[in-house]
């Protein structure tokens, strides 16, 4: 893995990351601030920056209780303290970033790919390091750049102000940027190192193959102090191009683990009570919703929403802050209810809200998922269970199915061994329309005309998504369509129309 | 559609709907003595229609407008809220939920365009100005979709492809982005929501959808946006169109309209059940009509356009449709009818019905006196206004009485009484008679409360004032009928108490029983003879007021019956009509010389019949070089009539040419495709023979 211009860089980021930049995770427990060697820095941080697991290490020994100072020559120490202090167990992360980045004006690793899990922290670290140290950064998302153009744009822009931007031509290319990049910085060049901050990185793997290679040497490219930081969910292998490129620097943050869950959370406690009661309440809170969702954002909003719910005996005196068994018993049906609705946003949290103050336990709310019933033209429902017969069939049966004088065919001899799995567990299949068609006018009772608007309901179904098209050849004379609604929604429909779709299932023969 | 020789004929009147007919000045010319020619009174007829259509579109609106308003009504109250709110609850913002309203609308997605468009209006009258609405159709992808709200909410164009040459240098060239929109919205500075319509959410791709909302959620703070989507199946599709990770940037409510079928029901009261309307559907065109709505599009709207072909299809084809208006405008035409129209009326099956009951002086003064037809034609139209009338109320009535009935034997909507009674005399069915038996043993107090629902009815329409003092007659009498029945019950109980005492004897018993089940059958209480009473006053009713219309006398002016053309023009059959064109020839060309018998090839037919009718008998693979020789066959059977040279059977490239041509049609046509299976053959596309 480590390539020669690699370990180039890496004495680079060495030297501009000296002793005592590192943090010392032992700290706590030695009761001492011993600076580490240099040597020790120097392999720590070459495994940290090619094997990111090592670093979990320190973060599973953990720091949950552990004050910690950060030591990073060129910041001003109060605005480091104050950070680490909003930075409440990313402390590791943040102490990482900062020896990576160095003193202010000393070159950094050109770029640097960090990733993690939703709700990690990744761009909230990120971006809180470098406002609040007052670095020059230009912060992107991938998401809002539908061309490169508005990526160099907002670059540009970050760095050299407006003007800059304007001077790029209209759809401008890799070099264009490059090239007024490099004129910008000529005649303003980097004091500080500029850093480049790419929230959903995956998506630049839509743009244009060239540029994440470039991306990952800008540096050496405009020869400037410049560093790009791509943020993104999933990992550096998927990013990887064929053709090869720099790697950059992998540095993976860690789901949170429950008790820095409970510490976080427990952060926005509400004024009038106190953090204790609120602590036990995101205990209990995490109780409910830790096995199925350790997404801190949600689990935040989840807190807030259901708080007032907790606090409701108390208000009402029924309750003391201690009595934290009664108050568990009151809170825990309702967050079961809750993890079933407001968490699927079957209902939304407006509503949930309105709910808990009308009191009314027996007004259920009508979720989203319960419509699932859908009012149909006769013939479309027809359509609908015509195709889904011939997406769940195998061809060869339309004759046992559909055909009056079929003859005794069992199921299981005449057919290969492969259409013996059931079909539902199979999916849907594609089928032509011909086959559609004649299917249509087997199970539809009444004799029906060929007539433009059974055919216009087919191309309505397919815009209603209750039927797909397969392929995009040969649309003129054989369109091909696959049914993607379920059993149960299938059923429903022919229950309406009084048709019994089971009997016509081969899976149910 | 309309012939437009009657239509060209009016003056440009300020009364003219909006947007229905366009007519290029360039026809004008040619049909203006089409026109003059075949009917003088055909601007009468054409007024009349657009007056009428006038009203249809005007009702339809103000019917429209009145189902939307409650739920339009709670849109605007939620945008209002949250729009206000946003700066109040930090956590939501914290939490970046943008709220969303999922506007059930139903599968009938060409109504839905009126409801979007009074939508967007009320909401930018009274919340927003802001409000922008996107169709999939225009956005196929994120750029494009910001473009559109863009360029919707700053009024200018935006340059979207940096390709583009734009001629707009001077314009500030604007950066199609959301934060660009950013910029604009804090220089507006009215804080007012930005409201997001996605007309059909379903056709979206979603994954456009899931990147505007990504990018929509990260400037809520700045901006806050409010979407609706526009829903035409359920709820469920936005959480399978949307991952949780986007969802969850949502604050769902779900907005629910009225259904099509309602909808349609107060369309159908409101201008078909509607005395004030003179223009009437016949029973099977109102079946085409509603079998169009419910077994193909559920769209109201095709059916009110089905209407108006109905009405146009009628004052085109009936020279009397000028009798088809309000009483006192027809009373006044029918006295100044044209010699021509007399003739037409005598004409008319139903007036020579009329004549057929007439003493015979009276049917020689019908036939021969232009002006006695004249006089009676006043009365006639008289009396169909009257029935008109008196039909709609006791129509109500009979529906409210049958309608609770188990099983709806007399149909559960009111059209469907509608159908049966103008088709045919109703008290003949079987349907009648069992709802009937049903009425029979209704209890008390149902039929009271049934039969206050019919003087309910009546009193809001001020006829039949006779009837309604009948029907309170009898209310009152099963009222009064309280006291008496208990009474009478437990007189019963006295005299069977008695006879118990008796000796038991075995046949003595049996006797004694089976007396006792005659009398009961036999004697009914008050209460029994009076239910009994009113079911006949109903029945006679019935038997007085909803007769067929067809059995009244000039009801042709009137009703539309002409149900066969309505179904070929509304509900089309393209490729039945193709094979027709096809094996048939004659249908449409019209020419002589190509009537054929069945089964029989002319090869006086073009080229295409000739090689579609050969085609029929082959199998799924055509070999093209039989092909080409079955169509020479054809070819020289007609030459061997005239020149017996040794010519035929070898062919000429000019045959061959048009061989290849009419084989390249059909394979435009779609009947036959190439295929790799065979090189020198044809695939068939449909299957069936001659």
């Amino acid at each position: 893995m480590v390539s020669t211009p690699l370990s180039k860089w890496k004495l680079a980021a060495i030297t501009s990351a000296p002793c005592g930049a590192y943090m010392n995770y032992a700290e706590g427990l030695m009761a001492s601030n011993i600076p580490t060697s240099p040597q020790e820095t120097a392999v720590d941080f070459q495994e940290m920056g090619l094997q990111d697991k090592l670093l979990r290490k320190p973060t599973n020994q953990s720091i949950t209780r552990m004050s910690v100072t950060l030591q990073c020559p060129g910041y001003p120490e109060d605005t480091l303290r104050s950070l680490a202090e909003r930075l409440p167990c990313r402390e590791t992360q943040l102490a990482t970033l900062l020896a990576l980045m160095g003193q202010p004006d000393q070159y950094s690793y050109p770029s640097v790919f960090i990733y993690g899990h939703r709700a990690t922290g990744k761009s909230h670290v990120v971006l809180s390091i470098m406002k609040d140290l007052e670095l020059p950064h230009a912060s992107v998302d991938c998401v809002e750049c539908v061309s490169s153009g508005l990526l160099f744009h907002q670059v540009l822009s970050a760095f050299f102000g407006p003007d800059a931007a304007a001077l790029l031509p209209r759809c401008p290319s890799l070099s264009d940027f490059v090239r007024l990049y490099k004129q910008m910085s000529s005649n303003s060049p980097a004091t500080q190192t500029r850093y480049i901050i790419l929230d959903r990185a995956e998506r630049m793997r839509d743009m244009d193959f060239s540029l994440l290679p470039a991306l990952l040497r800008l540096q050496e490219l405009v020869n400037d102090n410049v560093t790009v930081i791509l943020l993104s969910e999933i990992v550096w292998e998927k990013f990887r191009p064929n053709t090869g490129c720099f790697e950059p620097l992998l540095f993976h943050f860690p789901d949170y683990s429950k008790a820095e869950l409970v510490q976080i959370l427990s952060w926005d406690h509400h004024p009038s009570y106190t953090p204790e009661l609120y602590a036990s309440y995101i205990n209990i809170l995490l109780g409910v919703f830790f096995s199925v969702c350790r997404d801190l954002r949600e689990l935040r909003h989840l807190a807030v929403l259901n708080f007032s719910k907790f606090c409701e005996p108390l208000e009402k005196g029924e309750a003391k802050e201690s009595d934290i068994h009664k108050l568990w018993k009151n809170i825990e049906p309702h967050l079961q209810r809750a993890m079933q609705t407001v968490y699927l946003r079957e209902v939304s949290s407006v509503q949930w809200e309105q709910q808990q103050m009308d009191e009314k336990e027996a007004t259920t709310l009508r979720v989203l998922s319960a419509h699932a019933h859908i009012e149909l033209p006769y013939y479309s429902k027809f359509l609908l269970i015509a195709a889904y017969l011939a997406s769940f069939n195998p061809a060869r049966t339309d004759r046992r199915f559909f055909l009056k004088s079929h003859g005794k065919i069992r199921k299981t001899n005449f057919l290969k061994k492969h259409e013996k799995t059931s079909n539902h567990l199979l999916g849907p299949k594609p089928f032509p329309l011909d086959r559609l068609m004649a299917i249509f006018y087997s199970v539809v009772d009444s004799r029906v005309a060929p007539t433009a608007s059974i055919f216009s309901q087919i191309s309505s179904l397919v815009t209603l998504q209750l039927l797909s098209q397969v392929g995009h050849d040969d649309q003129l004379d054989s369109p091909k369509y696959k049914c993607s609604v379920s059993l149960d929604f299938i059923l429903a429909i022919s229950r309406t129309v009084g048709f019994d779709v089971v009997k016509y299932l081969y899976d149910f023969l | 559609m309309f012939n437009a020789a009657e239509m060209s004929e009016i003056p440009l009147t300020s009364s003219v709907s909006k947007g229905c007919f366009v007519f290029k000045s360039a026809s004008k010319k040619r049909k203006r003595h089409v026109g003059v020619g075949d009917d003088e009174n055909g601007s009468d007829r054409f007024r009349i229609c657009q007056k009428l259509w006038e009203t249809v579109q005007t009702n339809t609106e103000v019917i429209q407008d009145q189902l939307n308003k409650k739920v339009l009504d709670s849109l605007a109250e939620f945008i209002k809220k949250h729009g206000l709110g946003c700066s109040s609850d930090n956590w939501r913002q914290r939490a970046r939920e943008t709220p969303t309203a999922a506007l059930m609308l139903g599968v009938n997605v060409p109504d839905h365009a009126m409801t979007f468009r009074s939508l967007c209006n009320l909401l930018q009258d009274s919340v927003t100005p802001f409000v922008v609405s996107v169709h999939a159709k225009e956005c196929a992808a994120v750029k494009l979709l910001i473009q559109k709200v863009l360029e919707q909410l700053m009024g200018r164009g935006v340059s979207v492809d940096e390709e583009q040459e734009d001629d707009t240098a001077l314009l500030q060239r604007t950066q199609c982005t959301i934060s660009a929109l950013c910029q604009w919205y804090k220089t507006v500075t009215k804080s007012l929501p930005v409201v997001v319509i996605f007309k059909d959410f379903e056709a979206f791709n979603s994954q456009v959808l899931q990147d505007f909302i990504l990018i929509c959620s990260r400037y809520t703070q700045e901006l806050p946006f409010i979407f609706i989507f526009g829903i035409a199946t359920s709820p469920s599709a936005i959480q399978h169109r949307l991952p949780h990770s986007v969802s969850s940037l949502l604050c769902i409510e779900v907005f629910h309209s009225l259904s099509c079928t309602q909808h349609l029901a107060s369309v159908f009261d409101k201008l078909i059940l509607n005395s004030q309307f003179p223009f009437k559907l016949s029973s099977r065109v109102i079946q085409v009509l509603v079998g169009i709505f419910l077994y193909h599009d559920f769209s109201v709207q095709n059916f009110v356009k089905g209407l108006q072909f109905s009405m146009l299809e009628h004052f085109k084809s009936q020279p009397l449709s000028m009798l088809c208006c309000q009483k006192q405008e027809a009373l006044l035409s029918a006295k100044t009818l044209s010699k021509k129209n007399v003739e037409r009326i005598r004409h008319l099956p139903s007036f020579m019905r009329y004549v057929e009951t007439q003493e015979p002086q009276e049917q020689v003064q019908l036939l021969t006196n232009d002006e006695h037809v004249k006089e009676v034609c006043q009365q006639l139209l008289k009396n169909l206004h009257k029935y008109h009338k008196n039909y709609y109320p006791i129509l109500q009535c009979l529906h409210s009485l049958t309608s609770s009935l188990p099983k709806f034997p007399l149909g559960k909507h009111i059209r469907e009484l509608h159908v049966s009674c103008i088709e045919k005399n109703l008290w003949e069915t079987e349907e009648y008679d069992s709802a009937l038996q049903l009425l029979r043993i209704l209890a008390k107090d149902e039929l009271v409360a049934a039969l206050r629902k019919c003087a309910e009815i009546l009193k809001s329409t001020k006829i039949l004032q006779n009837v309604l003092q009948q029907l309170e007659d009898f209310i009152g009498r099963l009222e009064a009928l309280e006291g008496v029945s208990s009474e009478d019950s437990s007189g019963n109980g006295i005299i069977s108490g008695k006879m118990e005492y008796q000796r038991t004897d075995l046949f003595q018993l049996q006797k004694t029983l089976l007396e006792k089940e005659s009398r009961r059958t036999k004697r009914m209480n008050p209460f029994e003879v009076l239910r009994s009473q009113v079911i006949e006053f109903i029945d006679s009713l019935v038997r007085e007021y909803l007769t067929p219309a067809e059995l009244q006398p000039l009801n042709e002016v009137c009703y539309y019956n002409s149900s066969g053309v309505l179904r070929q023009r509304l509900n089309v059959t393209p490729r039945t009509s193709i094979q027709a064109a096809l094996s048939h020839p004659f249908y449409y060309l019209q020419n002589e010389s190509l009537k054929t018998d069945a089964g029989t090839i002319s090869s006086a037919a073009p080229d295409l019949c000739i090689v579609y009718k050969l085609h029929l008998e082959c199998g799924r693979l055509i070999n093209l070089y039989d092909w080409l020789e079955a169509f020479l066959t054809v070819m020289s059977a007609a030459e061997d009539q005239d020149t017996n040279s040794e010519e035929c059977g070898k062919y000429d490239s000019l045959k061959h040419a048009r061989f290849i041509q009419a084989v390249s049609e059909m394979e435009f046509l779609g009947f036959i495709k190439s295929t790799k299976q065979k090189t020198d053959h044809v695939a068939r596309l449909t299957w069936g023979g001659c």
